[in-house]
């Protein structure tokens, strides 16, 4: 059980997604203007990283290895996300109306959201067991929601602010995100 | 793009005017993550060139006989071939380089320049001229990954491609090197280098960088992208 918590909220603060392993900067610079926005995306994301990470394991150790074929794992596992995501997009709006109607826009950009391949390749590259690849993956969806909802909060501040016409926009949001990260910056000494 | 643009040109534009990175705005997780030293920034560009300058001839070729639904899963599956050559050379032959990529060797198949200049461009232009794009996008990268780096390394270990600079003369800014001076540096440069790209009175494709949706190829098809214009 322990090691689990470590692996969780290790995923969530020390190693977070965005802040310190730069995956999935796309959609944290690109959704993160407003807060429900930043939350519908990192709700998808979180679900969709989930879903990836219980297929593509069973796929890459039950499959790909005994076939001698991990060298497809890159090829294969993109695919089956960008199949994953159509096909959750397909049951959630027969299915779950309403959730559909709060997700379903972020769906099409998860698949080539990084976060997500990222997290599924990480899962084989530090040899998870199979439960341990799923709290590892619910870990770094939580992490990529609380760093989104840290920061579109810091750029709602952002916007009522004086800024130099050069550094307006992205420029001073990459700024401003590296202050966020360099306060998560605080936790690399929780677990060691 | 229209198809009178000539061939020198769609090749500058991917340096200067389209940069893929600072005007553009794609492709930024290896652009932030890979950049702690010069040398893993030059790798990755001349990875991610190879991908880009491979995936836009073969889909440059393919672009009559794939159907235009499926599209974007077959642009993928082209790019993650070439990416899966790339991974298996880089073992064989670089396996340093290899190890301090990590990931983001295989992420290269998620990074939106390469689908996204396949979407825009190499789907709707000759062979020729998709190469040209490639390369040119390609360089664009390589050359914004090397500068990042630079600067990155340079500050943060007061050393280039491993040969000792600034020899104690001020000390190295650790912070350079750390993840938080990845996203400061990247932010400045962009400011900067949109100052330049203002003062060089190059007429831009956009005024300011815009998000990762308005660079990307798929956006009038992509219902983000809506959501994101209507806010």
């Amino acid at each position: 059980m322990r090691e689990f918590l470590v692996v969780m909220v290790g995923a969530i603060l020390v190693d977070n997604f965005v802040l310190s392993k730069f995956l999935g900067i796309c959609p944290f610079l690109g959704v993160s203007k407003k807060l429900n926005t930043a939350l519908g995306m990192s709700g998808a994301v979180i679900f969709v990283m989930v879903v990836s990470a219980a297929v593509t394991w069973p796929i890459y150790n039950n499959i790909l290895v005994p076939r001698g074929l991990a060298y497809l794992q890159t090829l294969v596992f993109i695919l089956v996300i960008a199949a994953l995501v159509q096909f959750v997009e397909t049951i959630l709006k027969r299915f779950m109306p309403p959730l559909y109607k709060a997700l379903g826009i972020y769906l099409p950009l998860i698949t080539t959201n990084c976060a997500v391949l990222g997290v599924t390749l990480l899962n084989i590259d530090k040899g998870y067991s199979f439960i341990m690849s799923v709290v590892n993956s619910i870990g770094a969806g939580l992490g990529f929601m609380l760093a989104l909802v840290i920061f579109s909060g810091v750029r709602e501040k952002i916007e009522n602010c004086d800024i130099p016409k050069n550094m307006k926009g992205l420029p001073i949001a990459l700024v401003a995100a590296g202050l966020v990260s360099l306060a998560f910056f605080g936790f690399k000494g929780l677990f060691t | 793009m229209a198809n009178s643009v000539k061939g020198r040109q769609v090749f500058i534009n991917g340096i200067f005017k389209e940069n893929p990175i600072f005007r553009l705005v794609l492709g930024t997780c290896p652009t932030l993550a890979v950049t702690t030293v010069a040398r893993n920034g030059l790798g990755m560009g001349l990875a991610a060139t190879f991908v880009l300058v491979g995936s836009n001839i073969v889909i440059s070729l393919l672009r009559s006989i794939i159907p235009d639904k499926v599209r974007i899963p077959a642009f993928i599956t082209v790019i993650a071939g070439f990416v899966t050559i790339v991974q298996l050379a880089l073992k064989a032959w670089l396996p340093v380089l290899d190890k301090e990529l990590g990931i983001f060797i295989p992420l290269i198949v998620v990074n939106c320049i390469i689908l996204a200049r396949a979407e825009m461009f190499a789907s709707r232009n000759g062979v020729m001229r998709s190469a040209l794009d490639g390369i040119g996008m390609g360089i664009g990268f390589t050359l914004a990954l090397l500068v990042m780096g630079s600067i990155r390394e340079i500050l943060g270990n007061g050393t280039w491609f491993d040969i000792p600079i600034l020899n104690g003369v001020i000390d190295p800014v650790t912070l350079a090197i750390l993840p938080p001076g990845g996203f400061l540096v990247f932010g400045l440069l962009m400011g900067g280098f949109g100052k330049l790209i203002a003062r060089l009175d190059l007429p831009s494709g956009k005024d300011e960088p815009g998000c990762s949706c308005a660079g990307c190829g798929d956006k009038d098809g992509c219902p983000a992208a809506k959501g994101e214009a209507d806010r």
